[in-house]
């Protein structure tokens, strides 16, 4: 049985790490870190002493724990947790790829002068995301929903003196912000009708009891509010524009934030209330072509970005499709598997990009990068390793999963299979793109000579987490994942047709990029290939100038509009006629009061003359 | 067991006054302590209160009474229940961190504590009074000085903005005035103790007819210091202008008396006329929360933003008020407390800025956050706060809000959901402007906030603010019986 210390230990560890940084150790780097990454290890460590007590029962147990958090007489939110297989193995992602990660940053980050700043934050998106992932109810998961919003945009503009670094967190808090609104009314609506008879609930374990009764037409449309906030945070199409402007971060925060954990919580939301969205197929369908879409754009927008980051951010928005898409078609179970071996091999390509970036001195357009796999061997051949999962190589722990996936299209909806075979062959193109660019020998000389001799591998503090997050992307398929999410029942088995032709595509992918980049030329030949379209993807489909176009001409205008309105018309108009009128009677009444006996005589017979005729007439009436 | 006297509440501040009186005007640092002691002595009590305060009791607690104009049952009447008594704690931190940033005031310093003192010593008045007319009074009180020391010590326009703000609130209160003494002769009692009117009342109602009409005049009254739309264009001007304790004070507590009397006067004593009006009040409410939002979003002065910001956050108090039910109240109650905190640190905040860089204009600030780190963090707590952020108390009152409103206002709830999203297009943005991006090099020099004493007023606010955005039921099992009274009063 687990005990809820250990779940409460789990839960505010990282969260007691970010104050105590905070509060005592602002100015020292090191004990910084150290304080930050005992944290978050001591999350992990619990963790998994969660995973192996709740499986020691069969089928696994089952823990929630409630502490009553706003109470009156109408209402109860309650602040609480519910383990259960599905949020144990998210639990573990997110710390123990997080542990790597924070590890990784005390090399990478140590001697930066914000260092203590960055490692507090980080504390305080594990806490955050760690509370995404135990949340048993829906306004307390909004919660910790809008704090890693909050630590994300903290973290993104965490060089906050860059205009291009700050602008990205305020690009990304508000389309997330713009998402929960729908989000946040989704979950008034859904409050709203949950009524079970004693009360209503925010609950998930009450509402999975009365979702069933409520009318399917009202289930769609409460299922597309809360995808709402699913397309902000795992950035699906139309509002996907924020994360690639995110890499603007920190390259761990890149990793752990918008590859392996946060962006993720959206899949993790709709896995952990599929209860809710199984009952519309209206919004499952659009749900599923939401991330196709997603998918297939991502995919092709990564095949001409120059930058590493950017390209690892596509294929991050790439992938977040595909679990969208089986989360779509009914599949929680392949959603969370893919995202579990995307964590390990996205977290592992994004650092090792890092080890990179830090090598080459902040240098990430990889033109300005080439046979680096001799000169940093293990960042080089860990990142062929994440490569190679990410495009779904057997053995590799991306094969498995991606093939639950297109095995799932293909029995349910061809043309959802078909745009996410395409999206992997893209996939695997891009990616043998980057990998040849950057890591390939060859023969071209360098437009930087003299930097060629201080490249070095990094250091230990670095690799380590590499090596660690590359085993487990190769074994990541032989672990038993779904065995976790579906205790009892067996798996499907590989589907050998999908399997097949997945390999040939990724191959294929993998073998066009050879065919173009295995000599090194000094720019993309893609640039003259594809012509007008060439244009067209580096415009990213023109998302950005469409919606930089709305801020500055819509909603700029909108709001210049009432400022003057309020200007000129309330304030000029109203306020000020009501003084005119006011001045307007003063002057004219000061008239009456201008001193000459004479005048006052006068009104007063005028008046004595006027009284009388009145009395007069009176009195005939009568 | 000792049991608070909430006169000394209310006297303290009037001591220190009389003591600055005293004092030769060149004694500056002596009249600073002096009032910072007199506010602080206030506060403690005031939490003194708040702490041994019973919430299961219901009805008013402390309760003090000395008729004193018995022909017209007019009595210092004070005591407090669940709500004023949070408002007391709301103003003692507000107006103790407001006397701490006055160090920055220079000239006139004895002139300008003695005004301070009274607003701060009305405004306590106010809030303990159970009696109509010395609420009324106190009222009053408060409001004169803040005339005056935005005339005196505001900056550029300050003619124009005290003229302004007092213009309409004399107005306002005026009207106030007006429905206040129409419902004391429509109860027909002859005297204005509150609870006397307020038990005759529950159970011999108005008719609907009078009721009809004095309601509408109490809240368009009181909503005037409400800036309920339209009438709100005093505000942001007149926070612009004001010294940065008034600012504080004002935004942070004064503007919440105006809420705190539609409850007291106009809901709890005519709620049959609340039934028929409140539609109304939501829809306004709705563009309060919207109009001013947008108008907010296109400042480039940081002080009329956050002006502009308060006004709009009003809306989601009067649409609080709009609901009739336990969950709406307690978030208007809670909005009051923790909106009064954030924009007293605000307030505060911008003050420290632009005395510092003598610059309230986003487009010449920039890059602050380098210069002086500790401000700016500040800062952007109070602005992320403002944008409802959770770990912060506004989150909460906001959530109940919209949670209490949700089942009668449907649309109406989802354009103030939406008036989140515009909050935070704002507040970013201004934290974008003024506080990130490269420093302007004329700033450089600048210093930040250094010593304890310079620190505490901000990390005083701030931690109220982060301390009740955690921990809800401090508030809530402390204002949940007479929230309750009154909702059950609205049936």
């Amino acid at each position: 049985m687990v005990s809820p210390l250990l779940v409460w230990v789990t839960f505010f560890a990282p969260l007691f790490a970010c104050v105590l940084i905070t509060l005592f150790s602002l100015r020292h780097k090191a004990s910084s870190s150290l304080i930050a990454i005992a944290g978050i290890l001591t999350s992990f460590f619990c963790s998994c002493l969660i995973f192996i007590q709740i499986f020691q029962t069969n089928p696994p147990a089952q823990l929630q724990a409630s502490l009553p958090w706003i109470q009156f007489d109408a209402l109860t939110i309650n602040f609480g947790f519910l383990i259960n297989p599905l949020s144990v193995l998210m639990l573990l992602i997110v710390a123990g790829v997080g542990s790597t990660i924070f590890i990784y940053s005390k090399g990478y980050m140590g001697q930066d002068p914000g260092s203590p700043r960055f490692f507090a934050l980080l504390s305080l998106f594990a806490f955050s995301m760690i509370g995404i992932v135990l949340s048993n109810n829906f306004i307390q998961l909004f919660i910790f929903w809008e704090l890693v919003g909050l630590s994300s945009y903290l973290l993104i503009g965490f060089w906050y003196a860059k205009p291009s670094a700050a602008d990205a967190g305020l690009k990304a808090f508000m389309v997330n912000r713009l998402s929960d609104f729908g989000f946040l009314c989704g979950i008034l609506l859904l409050w709203g009708i949950s009524d079970t008879g004693h009360g209503r609930s925010f609950q998930f374990t009450d509402l999975s009891g009365v979702v069933p009764f409520i009318s399917p037409h009202l289930m769609t449309i409460v299922a597309l509010l809360l995808f709402c906030g699913v397309i902000g945070k795992s950035a699906q199409i139309p509002l996907h524009v924020w994360l690639i402007d995110a890499m603007e971060g920190p390259t761990p925060v890149s990793a752990l934030i918008h590859a392996a954990t946060m962006v993720a919580a959206g899949i993790y939301l709709l896995a952990r209330t599929f209860f809710i969205f199984e009952h519309s197929t209206t919004a499952l369908c659009i749900i599923a072509y939401t991330g196709a879409l997603t998918s297939l754009m991502a995919a092709i927008l990564a095949i001409v970005e120059n930058d590493i980051k950017k390209i690892l951010a596509y294929s991050t928005l790439s992938q977040l499709g595909l679990m969208v898409m089986a989360l779509g078609l009914g599949g929680p179970m392949q959603g969370m598997y893919h995202l579990t071996t995307h964590a390990f091999f996205k977290a592992l390509l994004f650092l090792g990009a890092g080890s990179v970036i830090y090598a080459l001195d902040h240098e990430q357009n990889i033109w300005n990068m080439q046979g680096l796999l001799k000169k940093m061997p293990v960042t080089g051949l860990t990142f062929l390793i994440g490569t190679l999962a990410l495009c779904g190589i057997f053995p590799l722990s991306g094969f498995w999963s991606k093939d639950a996936i297109l095995g799932l299209a293909f029995k349910q909806n061809t043309v959802l299979y078909l745009i996410a075979t395409l999206a992997s062959g893209f996939t695997a193109f891009y990616m043998g793109r980057l990998f040849l660019v950057v890591f390939w020998e060859n023969s071209f000389p360098s437009s930087k000579e003299g930097d060629d001799r201080k490249i070095h591998e990094s250091p230990a503090v670095m690799t380590i987490p590499l090596v660690l997050l590359a085993i487990l992307s190769a074994i990541g398929g032989f672990i038993g994942i779904p065995h976790l999410l579906i205790a009892g029942e067996a798996p499907e088995k590989l589907n050998m047709k999908v399997a097949v032709i997945s390999s040939v595509i990724a191959l294929l992918g993998l073998g066009f990029s050879y065919m173009i980049y295995g000599k090194r030329m000094a720019s993309d030949p893609l640039a003259t290939k594809l012509g007008s379209f060439y244009v067209v993807l580096k415009n990213k489909f023109y998302f950005d100038i469409v919606y930089g176009w709305y801020v500055d001409n819509v909603q700029q205008k909108v709001a210049v509009f009432f400022s003057w309105f309020e200007k000129e018309f309330i304030v000029r108009l109203c306020v000020g006629g009501i003084t005119n009128l006011a001045m307007f009677g003063g002057k004219n009444f000061r008239y009456l009061q201008n001193g000459l006996v004479g005048f006052y005589a006068l009104v007063f017979v005028l008046g004595a003359i006027l009284l009388f005729l009145f009395l007069m007439l009176m009195s005939f009436q009568n | 067991m000792i049991t608070p006297n909430l006169s000394w509440i209310l006297l303290s501040p009037l001591l220190g006054l009389g003591l600055i009186c005293l004092v030769p005007s060149y004694k500056t640092s002596l009249i600073r302590r002096i009032s910072s002691i007199a506010v602080l002595l206030s506060f403690i009590l005031s939490v003194w209160v708040y702490a041994v305060y019973d919430p299961v009791r219901s009805g008013f607690q402390f309760v003090q009474n000395v008729p004193w104009v018995i022909p017209f049952g007019i009595s210092y009447h004070l005591g407090v229940d669940g709500i004023n008594s949070l408002l007391l704690l709301l103003l003692g931190a507000a107006s103790f961190a407001a006397v701490l940033v006055s160090a920055s005031v220079k000239e006139r310093v004895k002139e300008y504590y003695i005004l301070l003192l009274i607003t701060i010593a009305g405004t306590y008045g106010a809030f303990l009074s159970l009696d109509i007319f010395f609420f009324y009074s106190f009222h009053e009180v408060a409001a004169v000085p803040v005339f005056l020391m935005i005339a005196i010590w505001g900056s550029k326009r300050r003619e124009f903005a005290s003229m302004n703000l007092t213009l309409f609130l004399v107005a306002g209160a005026s009207i106030a005035l007006l429905g206040l003494l129409a419902l004391y002769l429509a109860a027909g009692l002859g005297t204005f103790d509150l609870i006397q009117i307020q038990q005759h009342l529950a159970a011999h109602p108005l008719p609907i007819e009078t009721q009809y009409w004095i309601f509408p005049i109490i809240v368009v009254g009181f909503g005037i210091t409400l800036t309920l739309w339209p009438f709100y264009t005093w505000a942001p001007s007149g926070y612009a202008e004001a010294p940065t304790a008034i600012s504080m004070l004002h935004a942070g507590v004064l503007k919440k008396m105006g809420a705190y009397a539609i409850i007291r006067f106009a809901i709890q004593l005519m709620p049959q006329a609340a039934h028929t009006w409140m539609p109304t009040i939501a829809g306004l409410a709705i563009i309060n929360i919207v109009y001013c939002g947008l108008v907010a979003l296109a400042q480039r002065d940081l002080k009329y933003l956050l002006g502009y910001s308060s006004c709009s956050h009003m809306g989601y108090i009067l649409l609080g008020l709009a609901c009739f039910n336990t969950i709406g109240l307690n978030g208007v109650v809670y909005l009051m407390f923790a909106h009064g905190i954030m924009s007293a640190l605000a307030f505060a905040l911008t003050g420290f800025v632009a005395d510092q860089t003598e610059a309230r204009n986003l487009d010449e600030l920039g890059g602050l956050l380098k210069c002086m780190p500790f401000i700016g963090t500040c800062f952007m707590m109070a602005a992320l706060a403002s944008a409802g952020v959770p770990g912060f108390a506004n989150f909460i009152a906001e959530i109940l809000v919209l949670l209490g409103a949700w089942d009668q206002y449907r649309w109406l709830t989802v354009f103030a959901v939406f008036g989140l999203v515009i909050t935070a297009i704002y507040m970013l943005k201004a934290i974008r402007l003024g506080f990130q991006g490269p420093l302007n090099p004329k700033f450089a020099s600048l210093s930040d906030a250094h010593t304890l004493v310079e620190k505490l007023p901000y990390v005083l606010l701030l931690a109220l603010l982060i301390l009740v955005g955690c921990l809800p039921s401090i508030i809530l099992t402390h204002i949940g019986s007479s929230t309750k009274t009154i909702v059950e009063s609205m049936r």
